[in-house]
């Protein structure tokens, strides 16, 4: 796609994880707005995946290890024809597949995740089955910066670098707020470059909602050959709805009727400019 | 093979030894086969499965979490993972990693924790499972299986590669003496009978069968009563069809188990008897929920009374109150 066409596409995802955050009457409203270009960039330019060939040994792997922003993931697997939009209308309504985190019940979902910190070991072992079989495919995971506390990232980077995993790309979604305030604050995990680079990695940092720096990051995999690669992506919380944007409050707050028309004037707006 | 001692084969082999052969036989002839440890290979017995076959041994270092992460990624993958690690830190350290990245994801590894129980004696609770039964039983989507004996480790070692599951393999350190009949069928969620007899039933599993059989044959050597044995090698599913018969055939039932009483294979089959209508005499004999005494693994499990002589007073204590 080119960068208008993702604008465009980015804008409509938007609305369509507000109308179903309403729809449901819950969900992961600002992370989701905050990771929204990145998968956006990854699905429609990148991964080679479809409904189609989920099935097939060679697609590319997403593994969402935030689980919690999988409003996100469920527009774009929606758009990408991997089932009905009007299912989301089921949103964690009783008996539905669609919960408020990724499941396998869902057709295009790679790993049931939601307890944080699990997405990054699973890709890594995903990523080196890939080595193994000596298989092209790419294993993409997408990491909140509220959830690299957990241990088990760190213990996954040393394998990744240890096999040199240079198929793997894990992305933080670095919006720098979490539930209880500015991740900086709750337990800060910066410099983030240099500690993935002292456990053996290569790093790049780009504005996560700039279309062309993803598309051109994401063109450079592997960074440096025999190294797991890191994409540091600078995101906003809340992301192109300005009464969110790096509100904590909107970590999983839902908006109210008259909120959600304003965010959908917003959006519209923003569309007439691409 | 070896001695026969009291019409019992004696083998010098431990559980996890003969696992380790088998494992080496599966990835000769099935190159998706693969071993993850956490530095796990020496006490696993899994250095000539390395030397083997160093493309499929996948040394994670000391980190369990991620240990079972990425043999799940590798099992999404296509590949048969056999992730191999103390069964005190595989299943309590990676406990979550358990439940979702293999159970509710349904990525197919086979978790084998190996020197269970109470095997590291001496070194106390850090390196014991008394817990795993119970903490594993209350998740969906993994099969639980102890093996008794040198057969049952080699037939569920070969199940496990063919069904595409999560399952969980418990082994100890000991070397086993076969029970008989060893060319008995083997299915997970079959209970073995090693030895019948109508007074009552003795159900136990892994290594605490042997003493199990011991006490029985001492019961009906010295006191005229007869046993019922069951390796009950499958905890979850539970052979519930086997129990209620037990539980109409025979007097009395006692469960035995390596493994705290909370939890295990006696509460699994509590629930099951008394929620289906069996009122029997009924004793779950297993660690007790107390700081756990210092000593080998035969010390520890003599003290709590699992073995030949503990058994047998057990078993006639509880026929006293029919």
């Amino acid at each position: 796609m080119t960068e208008r066409e993702l604008a465009q596409k980015s804008i409509a995802y938007r609305k369509n994880i507000l109308k179903y955050i309403v729809g449901a009457n819950a969900g992961h409203t600002g992370g989701s707005l905050s990771c929204i270009d990145i998968l956006n960039v990854l699905y429609n330019n990148f991964l080679n995946v479809s409904p189609e060939t989920f099935a097939s040994p060679d697609r590319d792997r997403y593994i969402q290890s935030k689980g919690h922003c999988v409003e996100a993931l469920f527009v774009v697997l929606a758009d990408k024809g991997f089932f009905a939009e009007s299912d989301l209308e089921t949103l964690c309504k009783y008996k539905s597949h669609y919960i408020g985190h990724p499941t396998r019940k869902v057709h295009g979902v790679e790993q049931n995740t939601g307890a944080l910190g699990h997405g990054l070991p699973v890709a890594v072992g995903t990523a080196l089955a890939a080595k193994m079989d000596k298989k092209a495919y790419r294993v993409f995971t997408l990491l909140g910066d509220g959830e690299l506390p957990e241990g088990s990232n760190w213990e996954a980077a040393l394998t990744a670098s240890h096999y040199k995993l240079d198929n793997l790309c894990a992305i933080v979604d670095k919006n720098t707020l979490q539930i209880t305030g500015p991740t900086a604050d709750v337990c800060n995990t910066d410099p983030l470059d240099k500690k993935f680079e002292t456990f053996g990695w290569s790093v790049t940092e780009v504005d996560g909602h700039d279309f062309k720096a993803l598309n051109e990051t994401l063109a450079k995999i592997p960074f440096e050959t025999g190294k797991p690669n890191l994409i540091i992506a600078h995101t906003v919380k809340g992301k192109g709805i300005s009464f969110m944007e790096n509100q904590i409050k909107w970590h999983h707050g839902v908006p109210n009727k008259d909120q959600y028309i304003d965010a959908v004037d917003e959006l519209n707006n923003a569309l007439a400019l691409v | 093979m070896g001695a026969v001692i009291d019409n019992e084969v004696v083998t010098t082999r431990s559980n996890q030894d003969v696992f380790s052969g088998i494992l080496q036989e599966l990835a000769a002839n099935d190159g998706q086969i693969v071993v993850v440890t956490s530095d796990s290979r020496g006490s696993g017995k899994l250095v000539p499965f390395g030397q083997k076959f160093p493309e499929q041994i996948v040394e994670i270092g000391i980190a369990e979490q991620n240990l079972v992460g990425v043999a799940a990624g590798l099992a999404s993958a296509g590949k048969k993972a056999f992730a191999v690690s103390p069964a005190c830190f595989l299943t309590a350290r990676a406990l979550e990693q358990i439940k979702n990245d293999v159970a509710y994801s349904d990525n197919p590894v086979r978790l084998v924790g190996i020197s269970a129980g109470v095997s590291y004696g001496p070194l106390g609770t850090t390196h014991h499972s008394l817990h795993d039964f119970a903490v594993l039983r209350a998740i969906n989507n993994i099969i639980i299986v102890a093996p008794a004996d040198n057969f049952e480790t080699e037939q569920a070692a070969r199940l496990s590669a063919k069904i595409n599951k999560p399952i969980y393999l418990r082994f100890g350190k000991k070397p086993m003496p076969l029970l008989n009949p060893c060319e008995t069928s083997f299915e997970f969620g079959k209970g073995r009978i090693v030895r019948e007899g109508d007074d009552l039933a003795i159900i136990a599993n892994g290594e605490t069968v042997y003493p199990a059989l011991q006490a029985a044959e001492k019961l009906h050597h010295e006191h005229g009563i007869n046993a019922t044995v069951v390796s009950m090698h499958t905890i979850k599913p539970l052979d519930t069809v086997l129990l209620a018969k037990l539980a109409i055939d025979t007097g009395a039932i006692i469960t035995v188990e390596e493994h705290g009483v909370y939890g295990g294979l006696g509460e699994a089959c509590a629930s099951y008897l008394l929620q289906h209508g069996y009122k029997k005499p009924f004793k779950i004999m297993g660690i007790p929920d107390e700081y756990t005494v210092t000593g080998s693994q035969a010390e520890i499990l003599n003290h709590y009374h699992i073995s030949k002589d503990g058994i047998a007073d057990a078993a006639i204590q509880l026929l006293k109150t029919i």
